[in-house]
């Protein structure tokens, strides 16, 4: 860990006043100059600890007032505030009765430890996790390196990686949160240094490998989250999550889902469906939505809904198991909702 | 030799407890009866040191904190395979609050003149190369990215089987000097015949070597088994990782250090550095783990002496846990080729068996001695081969090649019994010879119901339940070279003082409960100072020696104190000493019960300020079965196991392990316990998580931390319920013996033999993951 300074930021203007680099950035040029925030802490410290990024300043976020709060609205919606903690969603009672997916998604995430000091906003824009990435004495592609070390057919380690949209980088998005995020079609609020807001659906949030290497959102230097909202859920809204992983204790997601549907009667009207861990962003299923939408929620049904999801599915030379246990989860977690 | 005969309790209770003669030397203490019938011997006792463990008071070495003392950082390669053309430390001396940089150099045999360059040959990343030592860790670790190594690169090989082809980059092309380490009792590999990358083979043990005649053997076989099964890099994960702190005095190197073998790190202190073994102190009182690996100093301990002597302070070196994974031992991987035949009516006719596995820069990759001596087979051969690779050496780790042999031959057994038509734990019974692994099969069925185990996967269901059995033997081993001295002081204080360590598994607890019980005062009237070089030497911490080596002279050096304080009594009371007994902390006289003093009074008649007896470990009774302490009979367990498995995600859950185990005369049950549980825990670990993953383009390990590295948590440890089984066999003034390593070998076999039971289709190579089962059930395209 490199020696830097600390500035404790008291709003959001001043913070971003002193902010110059993301993470990502710095990642991937290196300036050794970068000022950068910290909220909870525990993505950026990792990399810091490692020794890959060697900050000039940083910025601590977590004390900003105001960025703290839940609230829940029948008709707004709900709104959670960047610097909520992953432990307060998870206790929150209006979030578990009406984003089920997300309730489930946020208590299978991390450990207890960790969910009282991680925030919302730190986990939807955290870094993935793949071994080359954090690795010191590999220069990956996202680092400004020339190659994809778990890409490599022979002595790629990719049992971990993507099997969809892996063209480019063949990491995945660690915020398995962000699955059940996305699922209910949240937007995240985020200022810049100008003082404008702007409010982005979570869909272009993320930003995949293949359109920008240097980047796995798309967060300026000069900009920050201040809170992520969701709609409010229509009256026959269901939802439900499910996340695989290899220990069950506390570990990185294999593979979760995350349904959220609008039904009448058995039929599914409305279908919103998305992958974690299938690709380098969280990935909606267009072609599990529309195979479901329109049909009776029945095995049948949810069993083609998960084959569709499947179809596209690229697997690399050690990760195929992936596929079928997308293909059960996703079945699952459709049939839950009734 | 003066003798006296004497009669032992012999055999199991509730089995076939009966009496055994045995002519024993006239010193040694009258017989302990079964441990019903002993107070604080067999019971459940907190260990003394639990209460400083959980508070925290307990000191470790890395809490070490001494006047001036500076911290160091080991300078490691990162690369696989080079040649070290030049080191420039110019930039981290002249870095502020830098006190001692050193280089690992080669130092040719006085007269010889260096060919081999002057840096040591770089074969694996993470090899030690240096050291800073600094007035803050913060320092030294910036001072090590100052230093600058230039490499010339070699072509390097990782995979052991790649490493095993013709033509492979060579690892080692001058001869290998170096032995395995195998802890205190592993055989030694040798090193020197082989071809390429591949040395051996290794084709016998202390129990012999090929027996027989294979041929005929498998001609005789009704049924085979033929089968390859493959077991993966585990390292140790101790959470106290390897370390030192070393204090140079003008006459005296103390060092204090995280070892599982005081005594050893003591030798070779001294030999590496020509100081007398009188001048070296080593001292280890809490110690957070070492499973095996922990037994030498390392390179990181005489890095630390060396940066002492150079910056004339104190160094604290204690390495992190990405150095653990890199440098500080494994378990190594195996590829082991088994073929077994056996008669229609199930005797077995013939066992070959053929491994190959990477220790990396290390030798000692064999599979142990299971598949020799654990079910009786008059034709036998093996051939074990160590591969080198360029990673990290390998270690002696809890019950060094025996886990991944039980991996191998347990799976074969039990396809071998479904061949034959047999249940597969009624199968051992005809197979196995032991007395203990059939009470332990009796109890262990019945505790976990075994008639609930159904034909293989023919559960319904998504998520199908299996059962599963594994068994394992381990050698009784015995350190002679373990003494003990006891003292008692005239103000009725009870010292027990030897060089042998506590691991973690509570020696010092059963040191005081034998004491305690002979002395017939309290666990808590007994004060345990041991870890220390400077006190009698003791065994090391391997081969689960230590509970048959040192509680033997323990309790016969209590014995000879307490004759000599109650000669005084007797002289006191004029009466014969004979009749003098001590119990619940009052001397009494056998026929006269007006007599009574208690044992601090007693104390008090001591003409000198203290009795001091040493005592040494010395051969069995009745002798043993290789004179340098294999003692006769061994440690059996047998361990069933309860899976759940999800047939959709390849999901693995062990839902329950029950864990059946002997070790002679039983002395702690909670310590026992807890060292089965942790055994079991391992076991768990080594089937379904912990691997060590390299990339094989680079030479790097990918995982080397514990967020990557998976060992379980919580929800990931079974239900796990112990049976101890109670075992006399008169060899000794106790009768006891260690756990440690059985409660580690059979439990990857069980859960393996489990997952079959559940799905019907056999898994051949550990860790088993979802990956593997999804590809085993024909899910993955």
């Amino acid at each position: 860990m490199n020696k830097f300074s600390w500035y404790e930021a008291k709003s959001v203007e001043d913070a971003l006043q002193q902010v110059n680099s993301t993470v990502s950035e710095e990642l991937y040029q290196h300036t050794n100059k970068a000022t950068v925030f910290k909220s909870g802490g525990i993505d950026v410290f990792d990399w810091v600890k490692e020794g890959l990024l060697q900050p000039e300043k940083i910025v601590n976020i977590r004390n900003i007032p105001g960025l703290d709060k839940i609230s829940y609205d029948q008709k707004k919606g709900l709104s959670i505030g960047s610097n909520v903690t992953l432990e307060e969603i998870a206790s929150n009672p209006e979030i578990k009765n009406n984003y089920l997916a997300l309730h489930q998604a946020v208590n299978h995430a991390s450990t207890p430890q960790l969910r009282n000091i991680s925030t919302l906003g730190g986990n939807i824009a955290q870094h993935n996790r793949c071994w080359y990435f954090r690795s010191v004495d590999h220069q990956c592609r996202r680092k400004g390196g020339d190659r994809c070390f778990a890409r490599h057919s022979e002595t790629g380690e990719n049992e971990n990686h993507a099997i969809i949209d892996n063209s480019s980088c063949v990491s995945v998005h660690a915020s398995s949160i962000s699955t059940a995020l996305m699922a209910f079609n949240a937007s995240v609020v985020i200022i810049n240094s100008e003082g404008e807001k702007k409010i982005v659906s979570m869909d272009d949030f993320f930003v995949s490998p293949a359109k920008d290497i240097g980047m796995e959102n798309i967060l300026t230097a000069k900009e920050l989250i201040t809170e992520i909202i969701l709609p409010a859920p229509s009256k026959n809204s269901r939802s439900a999550y499910i996340k695989e992983v290899a220990r069950e204790s506390y570990d990185w997601s294999l593979a979760d889902v995350a349904v959220v549907v609008e039904v009448s009667g058995n039929t599914c009207r409305k279908a919103s469906i998305v992958l974690g861990a299938a690709a380098p962003v969280p990935y909606r299923s267009l072609e599990a939505q529309q195979a479901i939408e329109n049909k009776i929620i029945n095995n049948d049904n949810a069993v083609a809904a998960a084959k569709a999801a499947m179809a596209i599915a690229k697997p690399l030379a050690k990760n195929g198991y992936k596929v079928p246990m997308f293909t059960s989860i996703i079945e699952q977690a459709i049939l839950q909702t009734t | 030799m003066n003798t006296k005969k004497e009669k032992f309790p012999y055999g199991i209770p509730g089995h076939n407890l009966g009496e055994i003669e045995r002519e024993i030397p006239i010193e040694e203490p009258p017989v302990w009866p079964v441990n019903d019938k002993l107070k604080v011997i067999g019971k459940r006792v907190t260990r003394i040191d639990a209460l400083d463990k959980v508070t925290g008071k307990a000191k470790y070495t890395s809490d070490m904190k001494l006047p001036g003392m500076l911290y160091a950082k080991m300078l490691r390669s990162n690369v696989p395979h080079a040649v070290i053309t030049s080191i420039d430390i110019s930039k981290a001396k002249n870095l502020t609050g830098v006190h001692a940089i050193h280089l690992i150099e080669n130092s040719p045999k006085e007269g010889e003149e260096n060919t081999k360059g002057k840096y040591p040959m770089v074969k694996y990343v993470g090899q030690p190369l240096g050291g800073v030592a600094a007035e803050s860790l913060e320092i030294a670790k910036d001072a090590i990215a100052l230093i600058k190594v230039n490499y010339e690169e070699k072509p390097f090989v990782i995979d052991m089987e790649a490493a095993m082809e013709i033509g492979a980059p060579i690892v080692f092309d001058e001869p290998i000097t170096q032995q395995e380490d195998g802890g205190d009792v592993g055989e030694v590999h040798d090193g020197s015949k082989g071809q390429g990358n591949v040395r051996g083979p290794s084709t016998s043990s202390f129990f012999g070597g090929p027996r027989g005649d294979l041929e005929k053997g498998f001609a005789e076989a009704d049924v085979v088994v033929e089968r390859t099964y493959r077991t993966q890099v585990h390292t140790h994960m101790p959470l106290e990782t390897h370390g030192v702190v070393v204090d140079w005095k003008p006459d005296l190197m103390m060092v204090y250090t995280s070892t599982q073998n005081t005594n050893n790190v003591r030798n070779e202190m001294a030999s590496i550095f020509n100081l007398p073994k009188s001048k070296v102190r080593v001292v280890c009182d809490f110690m957070g783990g070492g499973f095996g690996a922990k037994h030498s100093a390392g390179s990181f301990g005489p890095m630390a002496a060396n940066l002492a002597k150079k910056s004339g302070r104190p160094v604290w070196l204690m390495l992190d846990r990405q150095e653990e994974h890199l440098a500080e031992g494994n378990r190594p991987s195996s590829k082991q080729y088994l073929k077994i035949g056996a008669k229609n009516d199930g005797t077995l006719t013939g066992i070959q068996q053929r491994s190959h596995g990477t220790a990396g820069v290390g030798l000692g990759a064999g599979v142990g001695r299971i598949a020799q001596i654990l079910y009786s087979c008059p034709n036998f051969a093996t051939e074990q081969y160590d591969v080198l690779t360029n990673a990290g050496p390998g270690a002696a780790w809890r019950a060094p090649g025996n886990v991944q042999g039980a991996f191998g031959l347990e799976q074969a057994i039990d396809e071998l019994a479904e061949k034959l038509k047999m249940d597969p734990l009624s199968y051992r019974d005809h197979i196995d010879k032991s007395e203990v692994r059939k009470v332990e099969r009796q109890r262990g069925a019945a505790l976990f119901d075994w008639s609930r185990r159904q034909p293989a996967g023919s559960g319904k269901g998504v998520v199908k339940k299996g059962l599963g059995v594994g068994q394992s033997t381990w050698p009784r081993f015995v350190t002679l070279d373990s003494s003990v001295e006891i003292k008692i002081h005239n103000d009725g204080g009870v010292e027990v003082r030897s060089s042998v360590q506590d691991i973690g598994t509570g020696t010092k607890t059963i040191l005081a409960q034998v004491v305690a019980e002979e002395l017939g005062l309290q666990v808590k009237d007994i004060k345990v100072n041991i870890g220390d070089t400077f006190f009698p030497v003791g065994p090391g911490s391997g081969g689960s020696v230590v509970t048959g080596s040192i509680t033997p002279p323990t309790r016969n050096a209590a014995f000879e104190a307490k004759k000599e304080l109650l000669n005084l009594v007797a002289k006191k009371w004029e009466t014969d000493a004979a009749e003098l007994f001590i119990s619940d902390g009052q001397v009494g006289h056998n026929t006269d019960t007006e007599l009574k003093m208690s044992f601090k009074e007693a104390t008090k008649l001591m003409r000198t300020s203290q009795i001091s007896k040493t005592a040494s470990r010395s051969d069995d009774y009745g002798g043993f079965q290789q004179p340098w302490g294999l003692a006769y009979g061994d440690l059996g367990s047998v361990q069933f196991a309860e899976v759940s498995v999800n047939t959709n995600t390849g999901f693995v859950k062990v839902d329950k392990i029950v864990a059946a185990h002997s070790c002679g005369r039983p002395l702690n049950i909670g310590q026992l316990e807890s060292q089965i549980n942790g055994g079991v825990i391992q076991g768990v670990s080594y089937a379904l998580y912990e691997n060590r993953v390299m990339d094989k383009s680079t030479g790097h390990m990918v995982n080397a931390n514990v967020d990557q590295y998976k060992v379980p948590f919580s929800m990931e440890i079974p239900e796990i319920e112990s049976i101890i089984v109670e075992e006399y066999s008169a060899r000794s003034s106790t009768d006891a013996y260690g756990i440690g390593e059985p409660a580690n070998i059979a439990t990857a076999a069980a859960i393996a033999n489990a997952v079959y039971n559940a799905i019907g289709v056999r898994i051949y190579e550990i860790p088993i993951t979802p990956s593997s089962i999804l590809k085993a059930l024909n899910k993955v395209s």
